[in-house]
């Protein structure tokens, strides 16, 4: 990771002004989408992968709970997980989808390779739309989870099956405010590429976590 | 998320008050937010420590004005057993949460870290003003409890479940006051981890044109490695928080076990398990002492090089040590869980990494002291500090190895010996850390000068104080005084307590020669000499700006790096030292090959 | 500072209290190897440092700056090599007081005996004639009848003779094994003089053997944060000898 020689510059100055390149990146008032030069974009970057580092520990955290506590007391009762969380595995997986179709056409649209292309938010505003719908979804199951009689407190599964729903949510629910911000850039023409990179990151990163989540829910409540 | 810089760069700096003072993206600014919370949130805890020695020696003292600030815990002045605890817990929590970790790391690495790489602020400034202005609520939080029904928690500093889960019945503080203190902690972990996340980021991304990762100093290597620490410490304390405030507020058994009869009630929990929240703190708690510790080591071997006027023997194995110890911080949680009722074959296990760990804090302690032989001392406040806090974590860490051996902590564990050992680590190694930072970089914070006499007679009084306060714990401990305990009444501890005399005298004297140093502060601050930009004839990057610095750091320009951090000791136009941006052509001085004539 | 501060230690000024247990030693010696060991390294590193800092604050100006002999490589060697062997002689000699404390099972004829800890007292089973401690049951518990165990006395068999008692008596040069029963909160079994700490883990019955080999009274304390009564929670061990200690069960059966 170190280099320790004589390095070039990470960041190449544009403009002359001030050194760190990526912050001359202000929109050309022209607010011509095709001009924005991102050049460094990677503070975003890593930022999320950062983050998402960060995230993985805290439920591999909340995983070993649940298995220390699975192994210390024999009360723990299976539950039968609600049928909505499969389909709101599918509509959290086409919502994957649909943002890289975003991320397709808003390359093609800020590369200028085809004039003509449409305005890309649409598949944003689908993306979101998808998104809203997982968290209702979700938020369904634990209505019906309740309508059955399982709260939080009633078994060390429903405790876990509570917490481990709801705090992807809640992440879930910060993706949602990531695509808002990308979408209100994307109208503003100052969207840079770096943050569409990282939301997205982030957004599927939010399916695979899911995913594994499910996979706990099926193999060990 | 960035694009507030943009604006920031663009339309020049902020004018109004509120932008410029409170809700401001400057990382200098909420650098110092950071020191001042610490600086308040340490004066407090100080004030408490006070309470608390009192208390111990004088059970019947009344404290004037305590009563009425707290009624039920102490009537009319006299502080009960309980409310003993409870200060005790918020003077813990306070100190390890809200000083060393908003002062070393969150406020002098907000400061400095940015302008040492030469970049005009973090990667993220919103993030970084929102994980000042989230710590901050955390800290509401937690000094609310101050105020509610029946006072703070009494749990400790280490909250254990189920005395922190179960709830009102048992225990004053533990109604409400110990559901602040986790939410307290909950929110603290969400400000830290943004606060980490941001200066990693800023570190991989942010460095200036020639800025390697070797050439960086070493405090900021301190800070970046701390951060990579804090990132996966902070990211388990908070699921534990979340699941102890669920046991505490919504009645799940994450940590009760079933059972449990308190005041003839049984309780109506089940299957929880204690161990699983000290495994979950400790894995948390062990990380976080060197969160506490390397900021300051780091800190320290700056202003050391600084006045020692010649580099360290090796950058790179001070750089390596901090590594290794950060590493290693990962492996050893259990050796405060020796006599918890673990596996007796999981004690070895943590035992050795934890003995281990010693080796690379020797490397560090040796180069520290091996730089210093033939070298060019220049004595100060701040190099005194620097050398103060070699010697107190010397101190402190040895006792740390009489603890890493399990079979000796079974006598030492839970008594004043634990005490004495992580007070003269963390309450005045990384104290000491925090003055030598202050001293040194005050200057630059300010653009005045602080007073060195005053300076020199804080270290002198705080130095030998601090050496009565808490060198005796050791003593304590090893004739089997326990920890904890609000009185000593009985015939066994009876007799130390001209020993606990002794140290409440100490420690009395030595929060009072804390005034110099506020007196300094505050004094320096508005009346203090001008400085120059570049008053210790440093190399680093923040010495080639103005003091204080301009509100994007470098005025516009960017400096370009040439040279490693610390090229002291050669002849050249400036001096017996080359700042890092300077073009100036030298030979390279690096570690210890050159040097030699 | 330093050295002052050495001071009583090396006179021993406050020293634990004499030790009464067969493997209290293994822990003294442990001790006092690391004490030897660390306060050589500590009492060395402030002097060094404190040489150093005079010497190099007194160099004339135009001093040439020179290297510690050997320099870093040196430095990193000898950190190494000293406190690499440290650790591992005091890793292995306290490998092993640990093992023959914790990884030897308790004796068969080893006295079993039960302690409670709740709020903020102690309490002591002893199983009676029959050898055998009743079930537990934890809705029974009321102080105010002093069921402190939550005993079933009625319908257990094994529960009648069990003998419950607010001090702890032991015989002499006999092996105890200590079953340790968690009643609320954490708490701790800390005995100094028989070098002697566990902790009682609510929900998890962990159990300690230990042979005491001197007849005194001693203080048994609890170390672990437990509420407000914490400072106050104590009880005593009496060790007595075999003669003694028939004749404390007989006076506490009577009692029961
Ligand atoms: C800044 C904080 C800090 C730091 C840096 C350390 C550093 C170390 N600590 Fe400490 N520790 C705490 C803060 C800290 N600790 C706190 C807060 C607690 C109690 C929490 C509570 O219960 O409330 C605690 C408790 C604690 C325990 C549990 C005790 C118990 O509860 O029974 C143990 C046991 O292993 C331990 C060990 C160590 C070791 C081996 C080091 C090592 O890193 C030290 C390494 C340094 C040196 C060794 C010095 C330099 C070396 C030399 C001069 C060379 C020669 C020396 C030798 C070869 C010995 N610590
Ligand atoms: C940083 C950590 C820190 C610091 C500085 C201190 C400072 C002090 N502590 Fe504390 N203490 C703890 C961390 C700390 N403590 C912890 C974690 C516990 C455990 C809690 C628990 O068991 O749960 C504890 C517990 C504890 C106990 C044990 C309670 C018990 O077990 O019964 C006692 C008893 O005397 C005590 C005393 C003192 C005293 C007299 C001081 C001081 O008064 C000494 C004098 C003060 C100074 C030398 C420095 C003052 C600094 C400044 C004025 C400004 C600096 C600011 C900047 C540069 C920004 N402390
Ligand atoms: Cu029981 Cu402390
Ligand atoms: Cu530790």
């Amino acid at each position: 990771m170190a280099t320790t020689t004589h390095e070039p510059p990470r960041v190449e100055r544009i403009g002359g002004s001030s050194g760190s390149g990526w912050r001359n990146l202000v929109p050309p008032a022209t607010r011509n989408l095709r001009s924005v030069q991102d050049r460094s974009g990677e503070p975003a970057k890593t930022g999320v992968w950062v983050g998402l580092a960060a995230i993985t520990m805290s439920f591999a955290a909340f995983t070993s709970a649940m298995v220390v506590r699975q192994g210390t007391a024999p009360d723990w009762r299976h539950l039968a997980l609600p049928h909505i969380l499969y389909l709101n595995t599918a509509i959290l997986l086409a919502s994957s989808v649909t943002l890289e179709l975003s991320r397709r056409h808003i390359a093609t649209y800020m590369g200028g390779l085809r004039l003509s292309a449409q305005y890309p938010a649409r598949w944003l505003y689908i993306t979101l739309f998808l998104g809203v719908l997982f968290v209702a979804g979700q938020y369904a199951a634990w209505l019906q989870l309740r309508s059955q009689g399982w709260y939080v407190a009633t078994n060390p599964s429903s405790s876990f099956f509570y917490v481990f729903t709801w705090i992807h949510a809640m992440h879930v629910l910060g993706g949602l405010g990531g695509l808002v911000a990308v979408i209100s850039k994307l109208r503003r023409g100052v969207l840079r590429r770096s943050t569409l990179d990282a939301t997205s990151h982030y957004w599927h990163f939010m399916d695979a976590l899911w995913l594994y989540l499910l996979f706990l829910l099926i193999t060990k409540f | 998320m960035h694009d507030t810089a943009v604006h920031a760069t663009h339309h020049g700096p902020p004018t109004s008050f509120i932008r410029k003072h409170i809700f401001s993206v400057d990382h200098k600014v909420i650098g110092k937010q950071y020191y001042a919370l610490g600086l308040f949130s340490v004066l407090v805890g100080m004030v408490l420590s006070w309470i608390m020695r009192l208390h111990l020696v004088w059970p019947n003292f009344a404290i004037p004005g305590l009563g009425l600030l707290s009624p039920a815990g102490a009537p009319g002045g006299v502080v009960t057993p309980e409310y003993y605890l409870q200060l005790m817990t918020m003077h813990g929590t306070l100190m390890v949460f809200f000083v060393l970790t908003n002062v070393p790391f969150a406020g002098f690495g907000n400061y400095f870290l940015p302008i040492q790489i030469g970049a005009d602020d973090m990667a993220f400034p919103r993030f970084n003003m929102m994980s000042f202005w989230v710590t901050f609520v955390g800290a509401c939080f937690l000094f609310a409890a101050f105020f509610v029904g029946d006072g703070p928690p009494l749990a400790g500093w280490t909250a254990y479940a189920p005395l922190s889960t179960l709830g009102k019945i048992t225990g004053p503080g533990e109604d409400v006051g110990q559901t602040l203190w986790a939410i307290s902690i909950g929110i603290f972990c969400i400000g830290q981890l943004l606060g980490s996340l941001n200066f990693i980021a800023t570190t991989l991304d942010l460095r200036t044109k020639g800025m390697t990762f070797m050439r960086m100093p070493l405090c900021t290597w301190a800070w970046f490695i701390t951060s990579c620490i804090g990132l996966l410490a902070f990211a388990v304390l908070l699921p534990a928080c979340i699941l102890m405030i669920l046991d505490r507020v919504a009645g799940t058994s994450f940590f009760i076990p079933g059972g449990l009869v308190v005041n003839d009630q049984l309780q109506p929990h089940s299957g929880g398990s204690p161990l699983l929240w000290q495994h979950l703190f400790w894995f948390f708690g062990h990380p976080e002492v060197y969160i506490a510790i390397l900021p300051a080591a780091g800190i320290v071997s700056h202003i050391l090089v600084n006045s020692y006027r010649r580099p360290l023997l090796s950058h790179k194995v001070v750089i390596y040590s901090m590594m290794a110890i950060g590493f290693l911080s990962y492996m050893v949680w259990g050796h405060h869980m020796f006599v918890s009722g673990m596996n007796p074959v999981s004690a070895l296990a943590f035992s050795f990494p934890t003995l281990v760990i010693t080796i690379p804090a020797t490397i560090l302690t040796l180069i520290w002291v091996g730089s210093l032989y033939g070298s060019k001392l220049r004595i100060n406040s701040a190099s005194l500090f620097a050398l103060g806090f070699v010697s107190m974590f010397v101190a402190g860490g040895v006792s740390g190895f009489f603890l890493a051996q399990p079979s000796i902590d079974i006598y030492l564990h839970a008594t004043y010996f634990v005490v004495g050992h992580f007070h003269m680590v963390m309450g005045v190694a990384a104290i000491f850390g925090m003055f030598a930072g202050t001293y040194f970089w005050f200057p630059k914070m300010t653009g005045r000068m602080m007073n060195e006499t005053l300076g020199k007679a804080h270290f002198w009084f705080t130095f030998v104080g601090a050496y009565c306060i808490f060198m005796p714990f050791h003593y304590l401990g090893l004739a089997g005084n326990v920890r904890r305990y609000s009185t000593f009444v009985d015939d066994f501890m009876g007799p130390l307590m001209p020993v606990h005399k002794f140290i409440s005298i100490a420690a009395l004297c030595t929060g009072a020669v804390q005034l110099i140093f506020l007196y300094n502060l505050l004094h320096s601050r508005f009346w203090g000499k001008p400085a120059s930009a570049n008053p210790w004839e440093g190399t680093s990057l923040e010495w080639s700006t103005s003091s204080p610095p301009p509100w994007d750091n470098f005025g516009g320009k960017h400096p370009v790096v040439y040279h490693d951090p610390y090229q002291y000791g050669i002849e050249s136009s400036t001096g017996d030292y080359v700042m890092q941006d300077s073009p100036e052509q030298i030979q390279t001085v690096r570690d210890d090959k050159k040097l030699t004539p | 500072m330093a050295i002052l501060s050495a001071i009583p230690i090396v006179r021993h000024t406050w020293a634990p209290p004499e030790d009464i247990s067969t493997h209290g030693h293994l822990i003294d010696e442990q001790l006092a190897d690391t004490m030897v060991e660390a306060g050589v390294a500590f009492v060395a590193a402030q002097i060094i440092l404190g040489i150093f800092i005079w010497t190099a604050s007194s160099a004339r100006p135009d001093a040439k700056i020179r290297n510690f002999p050997g320099g870093a490589k040196g430095l990193v060697a000898a950190a190494v090599l000293l406190v690499g062997t440290e650790v591992l002689a005091l890793g292995v000699f306290g490998q092993k007081a640990w093992a023959s404390i914790y990884f030897t099972p308790p004796g068969a004829n080893a006295l079993p005996l039960q302690v409670q800890a709740g709020q903020f007292a102690f309490y002591f089973r002893y199983p009676g004639p029959d050898g055998k401690f009743g079930p537990i049951h934890p809705e029974l518990v009321n102080e105010g009848n002093q069921n402190y165990f939550g005993l079933d006395q009625t319908h257990d068999q094994d529960s009648k003779d069990d003998i419950v008692a607010a001090e702890m008596a032991i015989p002499v040069n006999r092996e105890v094994h200590l079953l340790m029963h968690g009643k609320d909160v954490g708490h701790s079994f800390y005995v100094r003089e028989l070098r002697v700490q566990q902790d009682f883990v609510p929900g998890l019955d962990l159990s300690l053997h230990f042979t005491a080999t001197k007849v005194g009274r001693y203080e048994i304390v609890c170390t672990q944060l437990c509420g407000l009564g914490h400072y106050n929670m104590k009880a005593y061990l009496s060790v007595l000898s075999p003669e003694d200690y028939d004749a404390w069960l007989k006076k506490e059966q009577a009692m029961q």
